[in-house]
């Protein structure tokens, strides 16, 4: 894995993007130095198909598939285009390569998939999976995140990942027969731990917080935004009826009607113009949503550790306790209360071969016990430090990208206005030669 | 220096100012002395409000009456304000006054400022003055009696800032009036005390004379007009298509301040949501308070749009959707002068007892025809090129303010990326174009 000492940015193979959208693609795949895939191949999701077939339960459904182009590096820079290997896959496809690496990686903040159904949608925006503009939006989201995955220090170099890109028929099977399915902790284990650990570091803890408060407030933002955007629709759409009116109107004028039918010309200019401000700030809300499901993969690294930590914790606890228990028996002191001690004040105490008996078995659960709890620290150890290495990269990854989702809404609102200024300038022209 | 024609004169010696050329006919013979005479003019051709159909002039000389002058402007020799509303409680009731304020140059005032206090009554009753003494001249609408649709009071400040704009509109409109500046109606609500108003408002034509012309205009109407000119109906038909475009132009316009309104309610959550982020951030927290502080000030912008488009558009759309009530009922009127004229002419034809006196009205009610149709004729083109010039200016006026809107934001924006931008580490990989 050579370093050659430049940032490669992927490049996009669909030329079908809108400058924008290619701006978002290059602000959005920042991609490290080191990073293996991503110098080696040029990956892209080029295009989106409606199928029909028989679903597990043997029903019809339509689904939409996605065809993922991949095309060696050097033969594009060598200026032949050779064609790229190609193959389909679905939506929940890309769900099962995820789950994947989350259970495989547990340390690593893994990118997220674009939203299964639509969230936060204006009126005008359609809540339908199969509208042509959402699974546009679905495209960019997916080719997003097998970009992220590929300049991943560690996620990029995964041979299922690898095959996922290259490999169209049985790459389920081959994905299934990692095991990954048994390797995920339960839910309920999960949340066990998070409510019982008692030392969790403490960087974690405030990671988790700010996971929790991201997630809250770009919510709140995407609500809020959705909204505004509504209004600003109405807003613009009701100035088409000026053009309607002043059109009418000009016709029983003699000295004003050219005046007034150009004005309506910008009037019905004006209306327009909104569909395609709102078509762009949609992208940055789609900038602000991945982050939003970022939060997720955040907060599951630092759960991850509450639990790796928790387990340690129980471990030593039992370790400690054992340990006590040895102490009891070889001195005879009851501190702790047992069964076994309730029952020989009851019965009698045991016999001395009893208590040798019972004393060899504690000190080899003690053995046992000092290694597991070996195991689990250094585990825990090993996880903190992948895990806090890749949380540092995510916060500069995320403080950039960030900054320059707002800047494009920025440059958004400054080509809006300039957009307002040229249209009533013109109209003011028209009106003073009414 | 007889036989010396010299401009109009001012009674405190100031520079002397134009005077339309419908009195040029007359020639002032003046002393020599600089102090200008008062200028004194021949109240029977002038004075509309001593004017009634059986006076015998020549339509000759009236219609000299209308050649309305362009340089009206340049000449205005009278200034009226509208301002200071005020609530009185009384036993009765409680009603608001408005000062009414003039400042003028025109001799047949006794000073040249008056202050007075007048209630929306007042108005109404030198609208209905004006209209009584020019039946076939459009007076500009007041605004109305009491707004229904969303008025809790009508107290409210809101309101009666509105009507007192609308009030100032309609006193300065009658300032610009050839004919109704110089209504006597006119300068006694410039200028009289209460108590004298008062006393004036009921020296009018009584009870059973106004009665009695409501009934001629009843009988008229229901008689109908038989032969209209051409261009009257013209003026109806243009009247009525007119009254549609610019009701609806009113209601757009309404619609898109409530639009606005909504718009800024939602957008007035996006500055703070941004704050908010900004405090579980550590380097996004600059970027994220400025983009906070950019959306706060668009706010204040579109605020200021939207009270914009309710001052000024709203108003002067309105006020003329209310004209086009004046001029049908000014049509009507000028329908009925003709009726009666029809009816008499019929009724000579007819008739065979007392021919000299049906002669005599026949006469009487030829020339009243006359005169109303050039009066109308002529307030017609002077109300047309007022509306041009009123809507023209409103709408060049809401386009410049929007322009004004998107400039100030777009300044907001771009002081944002500019502070990004010298931020910035130098990233190649950022298009800011």
């Amino acid at each position: 894995m050579a370093d050659s000492g430049s940032e490669e940015i992927a490049v996009i193979g669909n030329t079908d993007l809108t400058p924008s959208e290619s701006e978002n693609n290059l602000k959005n795949t920042m991609v490290e130095k080191g990073t293996s895939l991503l110098k080696m191949m040029e990956i892209s999701v080029a295009e989106a198909e409606k199928r029909t077939g028989k679903n597990a339960v043997n029903m019809q459904e339509t689904y939409t598939v996605y065809l993922i182009e991949t095309r060696p590096v050097d033969a594009a820079s060598e200026g032949t285009n050779p064609v790229p290997d190609s193959l389909w896959r679905r939506y929940s496809e890309f769900e099962l390569l995820r789950n994947y690496l989350l259970v495989t990686y547990p340390f690593s903040v893994v990118p997220p998939l674009p939203e299964k159904r639509a969230e936060f949608v204006w009126h005008k925006l359609s809540a339908d999976n199969m509208d042509p503009d959402f699974v546009e939006r679905r495209r960019v989201g997916l080719e997003n995140f097998l970009l992220r995955v590929a300049s991943h220090p560690d996620l990029s170099s995964d041979k299922i990942f690898y095959s996922f890109l290259t490999e169209e028929n049985g790459w389920k099977e081959t994905v299934f027969e990692t095991g990954f399915q048994a390797k995920a902790d339960s839910r309920l284990k999960a949340l066990n731990a998070t409510f019982r650990v008692k030392n969790p570091d403490k960087r974690f803890a405030e990671m988790k917080h700010y996971g929790d408060e991201l997630q809250s407030v770009i919510s709140q933002l995407l609500r809020v935004r959705a909204r505004a955007a509504d209004r600003l629709y109405g807003v613009y759409k009701v100035h088409g009826n000026y053009g309607r009116v002043f059109s009418e109107w000009s016709a029983i004028e003699k000295e004003m009607g050219d005046g007034l039918q150009s004005a309506g010309h910008h009037m019905d200019a004006y209306a327009a113009s909104v569909d395609d401000i709102l078509e762009e700030e949609e992208h940055y809300a789609d900038q602000l949503k991945e982050y939003l499901f970022y939060a997720d993969a955040l907060r599951a690294v630092c759960r991850k550790h509450e639990l790796t930590q928790y387990e340690l914790e129980m471990a030593a606890q039992d370790l400690t306790s054992k340990k006590q228990q040895r102490e009891e028996l070889a001195t005879g002191t009851i501190r702790t209360f047992s069964l076994k001690g309730m029952t020989s004040k009851l019965f009698g105490q045991e016999t001395p071969e009893q208590r040798e008996a019972k004393l060899k078995m504690l000190e080899t659960q003690i053995e046992e016990g000092e290694e597991l709890v070996k195991e689990r620290n250094a585990e825990c150890e090993e996880f903190v430090k992948s895990a806090w290495v890749d949380i540092e990269r995510f916060k500069e990854q995320k403080d950039h990208d960030l900054r320059e989702a707002l800047i494009s809404y920025a440059i958004m609102q400054i080509s809006m206005c300039k957009k307002g200024i040229q249209v009533w300038n013109n109209a003011k022209e028209c009106f003073s030669k009414m | 220096m007889s036989g010396f024609v010299v401009d109009s004169t001012v009674s405190s010696g100031n520079s002397s100012v134009a005077i339309p050329t419908d009195i040029s006919g007359q020639i002032l013979d003046l002393d020599e002395d600089d102090d200008l005479e008062v200028f004194s003019k021949d109240t029977t051709v002038t004075d509309g409000s001593s004017f009634n159909a059986s006076m015998q002039t020549s339509p000759a000389s009236m219609i000299n009456q209308y050649k309305f002058e362009e340089d009206a402007e340049d000449t205005k020799d009278i200034f009226v304000t509208v301002d200071n509303p005020e609530s009185h409680v009384t036993a009765i009731e409680t009603y608001i006054t408005y000062r009414v304020v003039t400042k003028t140059t025109r001799s047949e005032f006794d000073s040249s400022e008056f202050e007075v206090r007048r209630r929306y009554q007042d108005f109404l009753w030198l609208k209905g003055r004006l209209e009584e003494a020019h039946p076939t001249l459009i007076v500009h609408p007041l605004p109305e009696k009491f707004v229904v649709k969303g008025m809790v009071e009508r107290f409210n400040e809101d309101f009666i800032e509105t009507r007192r704009r609308a009030l100032h509109r309609f006193l300065n409109k009658i300032a610009e009036h050839p004919i109704f500046s110089s209504s006597e109606d006119f300068k006694i609500f410039l200028t009289a005390a209460s108590g004298e108003l008062t006393s004036y408002k009921k020296q009018g034509p009584g009870f059973l004379s106004r009665m009695g012309e409501t009934v001629k205009a009843v009988a008229a109407a229901v008689r109908g007009v038989r032969n209209r000119p051409q261009e009257f109906t013209e003026m109806q038909e243009y009247v009525e298509a007119f009254s549609q475009k610019i009701s609806s132009l009113d209601k757009v316009t309404q619609r898109i301040v409530r639009e606005q309104k909504e718009y800024l309610e939602e957008l007035k959550e996006c500055g703070p949501t941004y704050a908010l982020w900004s405090q579980s951030e550590e380097e996004l927290a600059e970027p994220l308070k400025d983009v906070a502080g950019c959306v706060d000030r668009c706010c204040k912008e579109t605020e200021e749009q939207v009270k914009n488009l309710n001052d000024n558009l709203i108003p002067v759309l309105h006020e003329y959707a209310l004209c086009t009530d004046t001029l049908k009922a000014v049509l009507r009127r000028r329908d009925n002068i003709q009726a009666d004229f029809e009816a008499k002419t019929e009724a000579l034809a007819t008739k065979k007892a007392d021919r000299d006196t049906m002669r005599d009205d026949l006469d009487k009610a030829e020339d009243r025809l006359e005169w109303a149709n050039n009066a109308l004729k002529s307030d017609w083109t002077r109300w047309q090129k007022d509306m041009r010039t009123d809507l023209r200016s409103a709408f060049v006026d809401t386009a410049e303010r929007n322009v004004n809107y998107y400039e100030k934001c777009l300044a907001v924006w771009e002081s944002f990326l500019h502070s990004q931008r010298t931020d910035a580490e130098g990233n190649g990989n950022v298009d800011f174009s």
